[in-house]
């Protein structure tokens, strides 16, 4: 027999039915009291307050518009106005208002006010809006169409003018690849916005900076209650209920537009792209890609011809070539291919290749042709790199390989993003083994062959970048190492209060190389070229106040048979090289790195050079007079 | 037929008739007339909120057959044999539960994977009677009132549950179960002090943890009129809705805030603001009444409950009914937060109605197997 401990308790039905009841009632008391709540606010709403409400609902109803906040402003580093708001004129149709939407909108078509083809569109907007929100049917209403349809107005009820500020960029096509654009919310982003935080807004970022700072641009929503009659008429504001809109945030961009405009002016007329960077911080300081195009037509609602125009048009306006060009780099990698093999020993100092106009590899016969025929005799690393000699690399990458080669471009970015803070970047290509294993189906073509190696060392064959990948390893050049994501936005300022919030540079870790000294032998070579009397960019170093240090280089578009001869003059236009220019400046204590392409320009020194030296110009002067007012 | 017999009152011989087959079927007299009526309401409701759409009503009706059929079955079996199945079914609701939890993305993967299926109803339904189930189950042969092991093991069956569903997200279901199981645990008489210390330990973690952003959130989501753009619309109208119906309300079909398509989601959450505009607050009443009295009937069959485990489980199945009401109709007036919650019998939707329905066979089942166990 079990001994009970008195400890352990023992089922106590008595008391358990006892405690039930005693819950039961107690909860009981608890619902009789939250009814008695509900019942007290039916009494409030349903009796005490039933004119009131009774009104509300009887034609006389409350309309609750929502006000929009005022997108926050865009301004270049030295706080000019890149986009800004202007007020215009915009027909909106609030559905709840409207007693026969296909009769009004039949009519409105028949006035001119929308266009026909627009219906459709505008139908399936209006599916999708709530019915007490006001939707625009059309954006920017003239002058002389204000006043017809105040004429007609009583005849659309539910229809009405307002005013509302839209986007405006006062430079038109100058730095819209980097700034974006706003234009008209789409229905499938219409699917991924905030219903309520959108309400009253129209337009939305598309691209650029406008974009990717869209939550900060555009500001949060504020709302008001109107009482209106039942044909929309307004009769009173319940001021009580309003809440003012929050305007977006203004942002300053690190973009130098003196600098962009002498770009694009030195562009002009040609397919090109120009990025530059401080290679201090990372800043972009110009970001320029022609031939460019007026963003303003976008918010205003673009007709579908002008925007067909734009896209197939030959020389793609609206394709970013600084961000989404991707080209072989060409010569411009020979300074990083020298400093790749100084800092993997792969050169003995004072290594000296002969240079006959070609190179072959043992055992076969296909000739790898140097730039110039006539070959540039015997050269060490530092003549190579001034009279961009194409033997002296083809031999130095073979004896650097692929696999180091790709090591080392990698961390100078190539194939990798920049990271840069506006969307659709193109990561470019840096080949290897194991890429060429994975890129290709046929399993001959997966094999990685040395001739690949040796034109990967001038910047041939699979590599690419963009121009905004060749301005940011070139700036790692110009800083020694050091490596920072680039940036267009650099600080925010509240619109409200003014204050205005620096962002810090993005750091990545720096580029270590065995020895320091590995930097001057490059940085003394990318000099030369300019400085030289037989640099290849030696043409660009007249009167320049300042020093300078790049890299020339041309890009084959089309390959030539071995047995032809590439003769500029004989060859389309579309077919020509593309002529390449890397440069940063001053020399000695560099304030911008640069990345220049110009679309079958032909040589880089040439046609890309002076466009740099255009831009280095430009920004050097309006650098030094910002330094002089500080 | 027999409600009608009921109604009339006919001689007395034929009202015995009945109640002789209601006592054979099982079926509570009162609960069954109450169900009938207010589902009635609902459906001539539904009928002027949702547009003069007879397909809608239809399917109500329909929905409201299985739900009587549900609860007739429910009726017929010993509470004894819920109890030997309560843990079973809670683990496969849990089951079912990990299974929506895992199975398709997240967010809408609830609903997506029981439509692929062709499943009529959600997990998270069966939860809503298997969590009170276990609870009484778990407690039923312990010495009550539980000490803190029980208490705490229970807590974390109920949480467990709850997390998965507030997760779908369906924060309305959600806290119908935790409610569900914590009367449970309230019935069976935990000491007044260990709640209240709950309470407070559980308030002071929210304020250590809680962020900036998410007291904001919270007061939106307690003051939805500061967002009259977003949720707040609903109450607005709502309240010109119930406002504008007065004492009498504007006449069956004349409802200008339903009838106009004012109102967001009149024939579903919103219905109890139909039917006020329609019917005035002396219909409201009448409705307030009818659920009041399926609440007390459900309180009165729990206290004669014999058994710990039937008193417990029939207590928590009333009470949560009421957490029902209260918040429904709390939201439609304005007094609550916005939570997605039906009125319960009254709103369109199915899954909820056959579960209801279920909650009210079992108590019919408590009630009417108490006298054949009373000898």
């Amino acid at each position: 027999m079990m001994i009970l401990n008195t400890r352990v308790r023992l089922k106590d039905h008595w008391l358990e039915q006892r405690i039930f009841l005693r819950r039961t009632l107690g909860l009981t008391a608890l619902i009789a009291v939250s009814m008695l709540f509900v019942i007290g606010r039916l009494f409030e709403l349903q009796v005490l307050n039933f004119e009131h409400f009774s009104d509300l609902s009887r034609g006389n109803r409350i309309r609750i518009e929502p006000l929009p906040p005022t997108r926050g402003l865009i301004f270049d580093r030295n706080g000019k106005v890149l986009a800004e708001n202007l007020p215009s004129y915009q027909l909106a149709i609030t559905p709840e208002e409207v007693p026969d939407m296909d009769d009004t909108m039949g009519r409105l078509a028949e006035f001119g006010f929308v266009e026909e083809g627009q219906l459709p569109r505008i139908r399936e907007l209006l599916r999708k809006k709530r019915r007490f929100e006001a939707v625009p049917v059309s954006y920017r209403l003239s002058d002389d169409e204000v006043a017809r349809f105040s004429v007609q107005r009583h005849r659309f009820p539910g229809v009405d003018i307002r005013a509302r500020l839209t986007r405006y960029y006062p430079l038109g096509p100058s730095a819209v690849h980097a700034v974006g654009y706003v234009g008209g919310i789409s229905e499938r982003e219409m699917q991924h916005l905030d219903f309520a935080a959108y309400a009253g807004t129209t337009h939305m970022g598309k691209v650029g900076v406008e974009l990717e700072y869209e939550h900060l641009l555009h500001g949060s929503v504020g709302h008001r209650q109107v009482k209106v009659n039942a044909q929309g008429r307004r009769l009173d504001e319940l001021t009580s209920e309003t809440k003012d809109p929050v305007p977006g945030q203004d942002l300053y961009l690190s973009l130098d537009i003196e600098a962009q405009q002498a770009a694009e002016k030195a562009l002009e007329g040609r397919r090109g792209a120009v990025v530059a960077l401080d290679p201090n911080n990372g800043d972009v300081l110009v970001f320029a890609s022609t031939p460019s195009f007026d963003p303003n037509p976008f918010g205003a609602g673009l007709s579908v011809d002008s925007y067909q125009a734009l896209q197939t048009d030959p020389d793609k306006p609206l394709f970013n070539r600084a961000l989404r060009g991707q080209y072989p780099p060409g010569s411009t990698i020979k300074p990083m291919i020298a400093l790749a093999g100084l800092d993997y020993g792969a050169l003995m100092p004072g290594h000296r290749v002969y240079c006959p106009g070609y190179f072959t590899l043992p055992n076969n016969p296909h000739r790898f042709r140097d730039w110039r025929k006539q070959g540039h005799g015997l050269v060490d690393l530092h003549e190579s790199i001034v009279r961009s000699c194409d033997v002296y690399f083809y031999q130095l990458a073979l004896v650097l390989g692929i696999d180091r080669m790709h090591d080392f471009m990698s961390r100078l970015g190539f194939g990798h993003l920049t990271g840069i803070d506006i969307p659709g970047e193109k990561s470019g290509l840096m080949p290897s083994r194991e890429w060429k294993r994975g890129a290709f189906a046929a399993p001959a073509d997966q094999v990685w062959f040395p001739g690949e190696t040796v034109i990967t060392g001038i910047g041939q064959g699979f590599t690419l970048s963009t121009p905004l990948q060749l301005a940011h390893a070139t700036a790692i050049l110009a800083s020694r190492g050091q490596r920072y994501e680039p940036r267009l936005v650099t600080a925010v300022r509240n619109s409200i209060t003014g204050d205005i919030t620096e962002l810090p540079p993005v750091n990545m870790d720096p580029l270590k190389v065995a020895s320091e000294e590995l930097w001057d032998q490059i940085q003394t070579s990318m000099s030369e070229v300019v400085h030289a009397p037989n640099g290849t960019a030696r043409r660009i170093a007249q009167d320049a106040a300042y020093r300078i240090a790049g890299k020339t280089g041309t890009a084959q578009v089309f390959t030539v048979a071995q047995a032809d001869e590439y003769d500029e003059t004989q060859v389309e236009e579309r077919l020509r090289h593309h002529a390449l220019f890397i440069a940063y400046a001053p020399a000695e204590q560099p304030r911008i790195a640069l990345a220049v392409i110009v679309e079958n320009g032909g040589s880089g020194s040439r046609s890309a050079a002076p466009v740099a030296r255009a831009v280095l110009d430009s920004f050097i002067n309006d650098d030094n007079a910002r330094l002089a007012k500080q | 037929m027999i409600l009608e017999e009921l109604q009339h009152s006919r001689p007395r011989r034929s009202l015995s008739m009945a109640a002789r087959i209601l006592r054979d079927l099982n079926l509570d007299g009162p609960l069954l007339i109450a169900l009938l009526a207010l589902g009635l309401m609902g459906m001539f409701a539904l009928y002027s909120a949702g547009g003069r759409n007879d397909d809608l009503v239809m399917r109500q009706g329909l929905r409201l057959g299985l739900g009587l059929l549900t609860m007739l079955v429910a009726a017929q079996i010993p509470p004894r044999f819920y109890r030997m199945w309560a843990p079973w079914i809670f683990l496969g609701g849990m089951l079912l539960l990990a299974l929506v939890l895992f199975s398709g993305d997240t967010g809408k993967g609830a609903q997506r994977w029981l439509d692929v299926k062709l499943f009529r109803f959600q997990p998270s339904e069966i939860m809503k009677l298997a969590v009170p189930l276990v609870a009484a189950w778990y407690l039923h042969d312990r010495p009550l009132p539980p000490t803190f092991g029980p208490v705490a093991v229970l807590t974390l069956v109920i949480i467990m549950p709850t997390l998965m569903i507030a997760v779908q997200p369906d924060l309305g279901t959600a806290l119908l179960i935790a409610s569900s199981g914590a009367f449970v645990i309230l019935l069976a008489g935990l000491q007044l002090r260990v709640i209240a210390g709950l309470g407070l330990a559980g308030l002071a973690l929210a304020w250590i943890f809680i962020k900036d952003y998410q007291l904001q959130r919270l007061r939106i989501f307690l003051n939805p009129e500061s967002d009259p753009l977003g949720s707040g619309y609903h109450i607005i109208q709502s309240k010109i809705a119930l406002g504008s119906g007065g004492l009498f309300g504007k006449g069956w079909l004349n409802g200008s805030q339903a009838q106009g398509k004012f109102l967001p989601e009149g024939s579903t959450d919103f219905i109890f603001a139909v039917t006020g505009e329609e019917f005035g607050l002396l219909g409201l009443l009448l409705i307030l009444a009818l659920y009041l009295f399926l609440v007390g009937r459900g309180l009165v069959i729990a206290v004669q409950a014999q058994g710990t485990f039937s008193r417990l489980l029939a207590g928590s199945i009333s009470l949560t009914f009421f957490v029902y009401v209260f918040v429904n109709t709390g939201m439609v007036t304005g007094l609550l937060p916005v939570v997605g919650i039906p009125l319960p019998l009254m709103s369109y939707g199915g899954t909820s109605m056959v579960t209801l329905m279920a909650g009210f066979g079992i108590l019919m089942a408590i009630q009417g197997h108490r006298k054949l166990l009373a000898h």
